[in-house]
């Protein structure tokens, strides 16, 4: 367990957050540019020092302000790959990577030199220099970099967000595989939530130095707070569902979730794994009867729980469906159409192209 | 036709040139790191103690050192009593003299590369676990190299023609500490010196040419090595 709860306090601006994120696992520390997303994550690694506070790693205080511990950075074992990567420049990619290793007790040592060049798949490249690498594989070297200083926790700052989006899948299933081979727990920055619902497991959402909430991603994902961030687009209910059939022809799956079964657009993921899958409120559609000759594809028999005007003008659905929350967006003259109230029974039409195209495949031990 | 009079000039400017860079260095680098780096009382005080040499004429700082490097200075006498080291009219006397005027170059350029240095990059080595000693060795110091090198080469260049100084501290003897300007100086003063003036002339000219031009090409040369 990664506890923090910090303080920070300058004329301009001011950091306040305390949360407690699961080890392992991924959490996001979500939130718009300039909500202090970088000021806290270098407080964690010891970069930076609060001006009151307290940092625990599974048990051993590395900042209690009280007590007047602040464990120098070069000593927490924290590994923090930077969003400008931050490669030696007078080193080789093989300097680089070994810079870390070198200084990381050799008790301590279970990752391997060879094991993170395949994994990253940086073994074309150990001979270059920094300034010869495009930017996804800066953020490759930097993440094995990191990984070999044998961190007992691995900090990422938008290492994403210098590349352009194309090449971002230069980066991510690395990411994905490094979750997936070292149970390593994770801090990863982003204000890309797409990002943050492939990775991580539990959310931290920021907001002008402000924490305003913390949790599992898929409880997150209902809450007022992370919508206000995300915007109308993204707001959507996060669900995690066990594969029971593939049609790999058509690319498409059964999910059990909840109760009930749905049927996604997801490939490579195969019977009995885990999936998550954000299903948009703008893509639910809700009929007061079961309705025929459509192509949606999931049609399931749920309940109102609650309506409320959201903060764009329309209304957002909350409905129970097979036990599981799903939320829907839809207009006032829709609602007034359906007559809609709090208990009633209403069928939620998803179509099963719509959940974000691609499903998120998350690893047992994160789960 | 060189001279055993211009050889041993020359021999003595390069001596001079190098033993003062290679003496000064090491507080050039401790110096520009403080004056960069730390924060103390009196930093702008110290910050312009350091460049005075740039600004005084060059006979009152031979002339300081004469009153504390003399055989009967505080310094200079301490220097003999306890290692039989006399500065005064010798070979290493001009080095230091040198070495005090043309200190103020040397740190100009170390600074200026210290504070090209990315500080990430060193709060990167320290997140894999340098030590402030180790990241500096490891990190900072090969970052400032186009810097040292150039400043060295630039305050070596400087070196060969210091005057003032050299003649105000350590006197004008043949093969001891009439370096190339020396020289020339007692040329012109000489009925009989207008060719030796003439070629000593040449001599400084080629010289300091040569160290600005090396100064350059090294600077280029190591940037290409390190990356941008």
């Amino acid at each position: 367990m990664l506890k923090v709860a910090v303080v920070r306090k300058r004329p301009e601006f001011t950091l306040e957050a305390s949360f407690a994120a699961p080890t392992p696992g991924i959490t996001a520390v979500f939130g718009r540019s300039g909500s202090g997303k970088t000021t806290l994550v270098n407080m964690i690694s010891g970069l930076l020092a609060p001006d009151a506070g307290e940092v625990r790693l599974d048990d051993e205080v590395l900042t209690d302000s009280r007590a007047g511990i602040a464990v120098p950075a070069e000593r927490r074992r924290i590994g923090y790959v930077f969003q400008d990567a931050r490669l030696f420049p007078h080193l080789t990619v093989a300097g680089n990577l070994r810079y870390g290793e070198k200084r990381a007790r050799a008790a301590l040592q279970v990752i391997g030199f060879d094991e993170v060049v395949s994994l990253l798949g940086l073994a074309q490249l150990l001979e270059r220099r920094p300034r010869q690498l495009s930017g996804g594989e800066r953020q490759r070297v930097s993440l094995g970099r990191a990984l070999l200083s044998q961190p007992r926790l691995l900090l990422l700052d938008e290492p994403l967000a210098s590349i352009d989006a194309a090449r971002r899948e230069e980066v991510l299933p690395y990411l994905e595989a490094l979750r997936d081979r070292f149970a390593i727990p994770m801090v990863y920055v982003s204000h890309q939530f797409d990002e943050v619902l492939r990775l991580a497991t539990h959310l931290v959402l920021l907001d002008g130095g402000r924490m305003l909430a913390e949790g599992p991603v898929s409880e997150l994902s209902l809450r007022p707070e992370l919508q206000s961030i995300v915007g109308p687009d993204l707001v959507g209910a996060v669900l995690e569902g066990v594969v029971t059939r593939v049609d790999p022809e058509h690319g498409s799956a059964d999910l059990t979730v909840g109760r009930g079964t749905v049927q996604v657009s997801v490939r490579g993921a195969p019977v009995g794994s885990r999936v998550r899958l954000q299903i948009l409120a703008r893509d639910v559609i809700l009929a007061a009867q079961p309705v025929q000759g459509l192509s949606v594809r999931n049609a399931i028999a749920s309940t109102v729980t609650a309506i409320s005007n959201d903060d764009y003008g329309q209304v957002l659905v909350r409905l129970d469906v097979g036990g599981e929350t799903v939320l829907a967006r839809i207009t006032h003259h829709a609602q007034k159409a359906l007559n809609l109230r709090t208990g009633d029974a209403v069928w939620t039409l998803v179509k099963a192209v719509s959940t974000r195209g691609h499903a998120f495949r998350i690893t047992p031990a994160g789960v | 036709m060189p001279s055993s009079a211009e050889l041993d000039a020359l021999r003595l400017s390069l001596e001079v040139a190098l033993r003062s860079v290679a003496f000064s260095l090491p507080f050039a680098v401790l110096i520009a790191w403080l004056l960069t780096r730390a924060r103390f009382p009196g930093r702008m005080l110290f910050d312009a103690f350091v460049h005075l040499p740039l600004v005084l004429p060059p006979v009152a700082v031979g002339y300081v050192l004469l009153i504390l490097f003399g055989v009967r200075g505080p310094i200079g006498g301490w220097l003999r009593a306890h290692f039989g080291i006399e500065l005064a009219f010798t070979t290493a006397g001009a080095a230091l003299a040198t070495a005090v005027m043309t200190f103020p170059l040397l740190v100009r350029a170390i600074r200026l590369s210290l504070e090209n240095v990315d500080r990430g990059l060193e709060e990167a080595a320290r997140t894999l676990g340098a030590s402030p000693l180790d990241r500096f060795v490891s990190i900072t110091l090969p970052l400032m190299l186009p810097g040292i090198l150039a400043g060295a080469v630039t305050a070596f260049s400087a070196g060969l023609g210091e005057f003032g100084a050299v003649i105000t501290f350590a006197s004008n003897v043949p093969g001891v500490t009439r370096t190339l300007p020396l020289a020339l100086y007692t040329a012109m003063q000489s009925p009989t010196g207008d060719a030796l003036a003439l070629r000593l002339a040449l001599l400084s000219f080629a010289l300091g040419l040569s160290g600005l031009l090396a100064a350059e090409l090294l600077v280029r040369r190591v940037r290409r090595l390190l990356g941008p």
